[in-house]
C-alpha cells in the first residue's frame, strides 16, 4: 500500500464516519458539526484529486456560508425542543433497506464496468487548472450559459428566500 | 552569500545531508524538514503574539493618555510572562450544561484559522510556504474557519448572552467577507493570477495607487472580519459582557486573545501584501531574506497600528447599522469599483505604464466620490424621513 | 496510486448515507443535511472523473462549481421554506406538516 493509499482511506474512513454521525445522532446541533466534518473531509478528497479550487470553494460555500446557516436554522427552529423524542420516522427500516439496495445497485454498476481499474494520467506540470477553469466558465465556446443560468438562478433564490421567510406582521 | 539570499534552502540541504547521513530516506527526510518548518514558523509567531500583548497595551495606553504596563522589565516587556503565568494558573471553568467537546474545541479552532492563514505568506522572495494559486480564496476559507469556531463557542458555552454574542458576531463575518472577497478580486485582476506570491511579485508599482478605494474598503471589511471596534459587536462588552467569550477563563481565553491579536496583525499583514507591495522596496528585498522578512514586518506592524489607532478612536456601531452599512453601502461600492476596474484594465490594456495607473487612480477616485454621494443623499433623506426635516435645518 | 474505483465506491457510500438520511430523518433540516450529503457525493465523483480522464478537460470542475451554486440555492430555499412552515405551524416534523396547503 502507497502513501497515497494510506492518506485517501483515512480522509475517506474518517469522512463517512462523520457522515454517518450526520444522519443518525440525535441532536440535531450535532448533526450540524457532524456535517461540517463530513464536508471537510470532502474538501480534503478534492485536494487529494488535485482540484485544489474546488476544495477551497468547499470551504468557503459549505463551511463558511451552508453550515453556518444550517446552525442559524436549527437553533431558530428549536422552541419545542423535542430533539429529545425519535429522531427516524416509522419507516427507518425501508429507508434502510433502500439505501442498501441503491448502495448494492451502484457498487455492482462500479463493478461492472471495464474502465474502473484505470489510474490517474499524470498531472501535466504546466496545466493551470484554475486558469482553465476560470476560461471555461466565460467562453462561449464551453459553459458561458451554464454559468449565467446558475447566476440567475442565486438571485431567483436569494429573492424567493426573502420572499418565503419574511415575517410580515 | 547563498545563506542571506536563501536560508531555507540553505538550511534544509543541511539538514536534508545530516538526515541522509542518518539513513533516512529522502522521502522522509523532506517529510519531516516540512514539519520542522512548519513547527518553527509557528513558534516564532506564538513568540511574536507574546509581544503583540505588550504593544497593543503599551499603544492604547498612549491613546488613553496612559503610561501602560512599565513595572515587570524594561518598560514592562516582561509583563505578557507575568500575564500569561496568571493564566495559566487560573481555574479552568466549564459551565454547567456545556458541551464539552465542541466547548474545548472553539479555542483551538480559532487559534488555527489564524495560523493556517501563515501558509500562504510570502515572507521573502525566497520563502514562502506553498505557492497555492488560489491564495486570495484560501484567505476567505480560513475566515471561514474562523466564523466556524466563534458559533461553536457561543453555542457550546450554554449562556445566552454568548450565543447573542457568536450570532452577531457570525452575521457580521459573513456579511463582511463579500466586500473583501470582492476587493481582494482587484490586485487579482492587475495581476492576472490569485496567488498571493504572484501578487507581491507584480507589485513594480504598489497597488494602493491603482486601487487606492479597494485598500480602504479591504481595511474595512478586514476590521469587520476580526470583530474589533468599531465593528466589536460580537463581543460588546457593556451590553453583552464579552460575548461569544464570557464563559471562557484561564488560556482558553488567552488563545481567544492571542488569537485575536495575532489575526489583527497578520491582516495588517495581508493588507502591505496586497496593496503595498509586501516584501518589496526599492529593490532592498533582493539583498538578503531577512532584510526582505523585516520590510514586511515593518509594513504590517505599520497595518496592525492603523487597526489599532481605529479600534482606540472610534465607538462601537449598533448592529443593524453595521449591517446596512455593508450591505447597502461597502457590498454594492466593492462591485462597482470591481466592475471598473475590470473595464479600465480592458480599456488601458495597451496603455503606457503612466496612463495605465492615471487611469485606475482616477477611476478609484470617481466611483469612490459618486458613492459618497449617493450614501450622503441617502442619510439626508432618512434623516428627514427620521426628524420630520427640522433637524436637517438646524444642522445647515 | 488510487484507483478510481475506490472513489467512486466511497462516493456510493456517501450517497447511500445522504439517501438514509433523506429517506429517515423526521426533522426538515435534518432532511437537508442529507441532501447535502448526496449533493457532496456527486462533487467527489466528478471531481474523480476529471482526474482520471483528461485532465486537459475541465468539465467535471465546471459541473461541480454548478453543483455548488445549485446546492447554495437549494439550501437557502428550503431553510427559508423550514422556518416559514415553523412560524405557522410550530413544528418542523416532515409527518406532522400534512394539511396539503398552506
Amino acid at each position: 500500500m502507497t502513501i497515497d493509499q494510506i492518506i485517501f482511506l483515512v480522509v475517506a474512513v474518517a469522512t463517512l464516519i462523520a457522515a454517518f454521525r450526520v444522519v443518525t445522532t440525535g441532536n440535531l446541533i450535532h448533526a450540524a458539526f457532524w456535517l461540517i466534518a463530513a464536508l471537510f473531509g470532502v474538501a480534503a478528497i478534492f485536494a487529494i484529486l488535485h482540484a485544489s479550487f474546488l476544495a477551497v470553494v468547499q470551504v468557503v460555500v459549505y463551511i463558511g456560508a451552508i453550515s453556518i446557516l444550517f446552525i442559524f436554522a436549527v437553533m431558530l427552529t428549536r422552541k419545542d425542543m423535542r430533539d429529545q423524542g425519535p429522531q427516524l420516522n416509522r419507516n427507518w427500516g425501508f429507508g434502510a433497506f433502500l439505501a442498501a439496495l441503491a448502495l448494492v445497485g451502484l457498487v455492482f454498476l462500479v463493478h461492472g464496468w471495464s474502465g474502473v481499474t484505470k489510474t490517474a494520467p499524470a498531472f501535466p506540470s504546466e496545466f493551470d487548472a484554475v486558469s482553465a477553469l476560470g476560461n471555461a466558465l466565460v467562453s462561449p465556446d464551453a459553459y458561458v450559459l451554464p454559468f449565467e443560468v446558475a447566476s440567475v438562478l442565486l438571485v431567483a433564490a436569494l429573492v424567493g428566500a426573502v420572499y418565503v421567510a419574511y415575517n410580515r406582521k | 552569500m547563498d545563506f542571506l539570499k536563501d536560508p531555507l534552502k540553505v538550511a534544509a540541504d543541511w539538514l536534508l545531508g545530516i538526515f541522509a547521513g542518518w539513513g533516512m530516506p529522502e522521502l522522509w527526510a523532506n517529510v519531516l524538514i516540512g514539519f520542522l518548518g512548519i513547527f518553527i514558523l509557528v513558534a516564532l509567531l506564538m513568540v511574536l503574539d507574546i509581544f503583540l500583548v505588550w504593544i497593543e497595551r503599551k499603544v492604547v495606553s498612549r491613546f488613553q493618555s496612559r503610561i501602560g504596563p512599565n513595572r515587570v522589565g524594561p518598560f514592562g516587556l516582561i509583563q505578557p510572562f507575568a500575564d500569561i503565568i496568571k493564566l495559566l494558573i487560573k481555574e479552568d471553568t466549564t459551565p454547567e450544561g456545556a458541551d464539552r467537546v465542541l466547548y474545548n474545541l472553539a479555542p483551538i479552532l480559532s487559534m488555527m484559522s489564524v495560523l493556517i492563514l501563515w501558509a500562504v505568506v510570502p515572507l521573502a522572495p525566497s520563502i514562502l510556504g506553498v505557492d497555492l494559486n488560489i491564495g486570495v480564496l484560501y484567505i476567505i476559507a480560513a475566515g471561514a474557519i474562523g466564523t466556524l469556531s466563534i458559533i461553536m463557542a457561543g453555542w457550546s458555552s450554554n449562556n445566552k448572552y454568548s450565543l447573542i454574542g457568536a450570532f452577531r458576531e457570525a452575521a457580521v463575518m459573513l456579511s463582511f467577507e463579500i466586500p473583501m472577497l470582492t476587493v481582494m478580486l482587484i490586485p487579482t485582476i492587475f495581476t492576472g493570477s490569485m496567488g498571493i506570491g504572484a501578487i507581491t511579485q507584480a507589485q513594480d508599482t504598489w497597488f494602493v495607487f491603482l486601487a487606492p478605494l479597494a485598500a480602504v474598503i479591504f481595511l474595512i471589511a478586514a476590521i469587520a472580519e476580526l470583530g474589533r471596534s468599531p465593528f466589536d459587536m460580537g463581543e460588546a462588552e457593556s451590553e453583552l459582557i464579552s460575548g461569544y467569550n464570557i464563559e471562557y477563563s484561564g488560556m482558553k481565553f488567552g488563545m481567544f486573545y492571542a488569537g485575536e491579536l495575532l489575526h489583527a496583525f497578520t491582516f495588517g499583514g495581508f493588507w502591505a501584501i496586497l496593496f503595498f507591495g509586501g516584501y518589496r522596496f526599492f529593490g532592498l528585498e533582493q539583498v538578503s531574506a531577512f532584510l526582505a522578512i523585516a520590510i514586511l514586518f515593518f509594513k504590517a506592524f505599520i497595518g496592525y497600528w492603523i487597526i489599532m489607532w481605529i479600534k482606540y478612536t472610534l465607538l462601537r456601531i449598533r448592529i443593524d447599522h453595521m449591517l446596512a452599512f455593508n450591505w447597502k453601502f461597502l457590498t454594492p461600492v466593492a462591485f462597482v469599483l470591481l466592475m471598473a476596474t475590470a473595464f479600465m484594465n480592458a480599456l488601458l490594456a495597451d496603455a503606457s505604464n503612466w496612463l495605465y495607473i492615471g487611469g485606475m487612480f482616477l477611476s478609484n477616485v470617481l466611483v469612490a466620490w459618486i458613492s459618497l454621494e449617493v450614501a450622503r443623499s441617502a442619510s439626508r433623506r432618512e434623516r428627514e424621513r427620521v426628524e420630520g426635516g427640522k433637524a436637517v435645518e438646524a444642522h445647515q | 496510486m488510487v484507483p478510481l474505483s475506490w472513489y467512486l465506491i466511497f462516493s456510493a457510500i456517501l450517497f447511500s448515507i445522504g439517501l438514509f438520511g433523506v429517506l429517515s430523518r423526521r426533522n426538515l433540516v435534518a432532511i437537508l443535511l442529507g441532501i447535502e450529503l448526496m449533493l457532496n457525493s456527486v462533487n467527489v465523483n466528478l471531481a474523480a472523473f476529471w482526474r482520471y480522464g483528461t485532465v486537459t478537460n475541465i468539465t467535471g470542475q465546471v459541473f461541480a462549481i454548478i453543483v455548488f451554486a445549485v446546492a447554495a440555492a437549494e439550501v437557502s430555499v428550503g431553510l427559508a421554506l423550514v422556518i416559514s412552515v415553523y412560524r405557522k405551524r410550530n413544528t418542523v416534523i416532515a409527518d406532522e406538516i400534512d394539511m396539503l396547503k398552506f
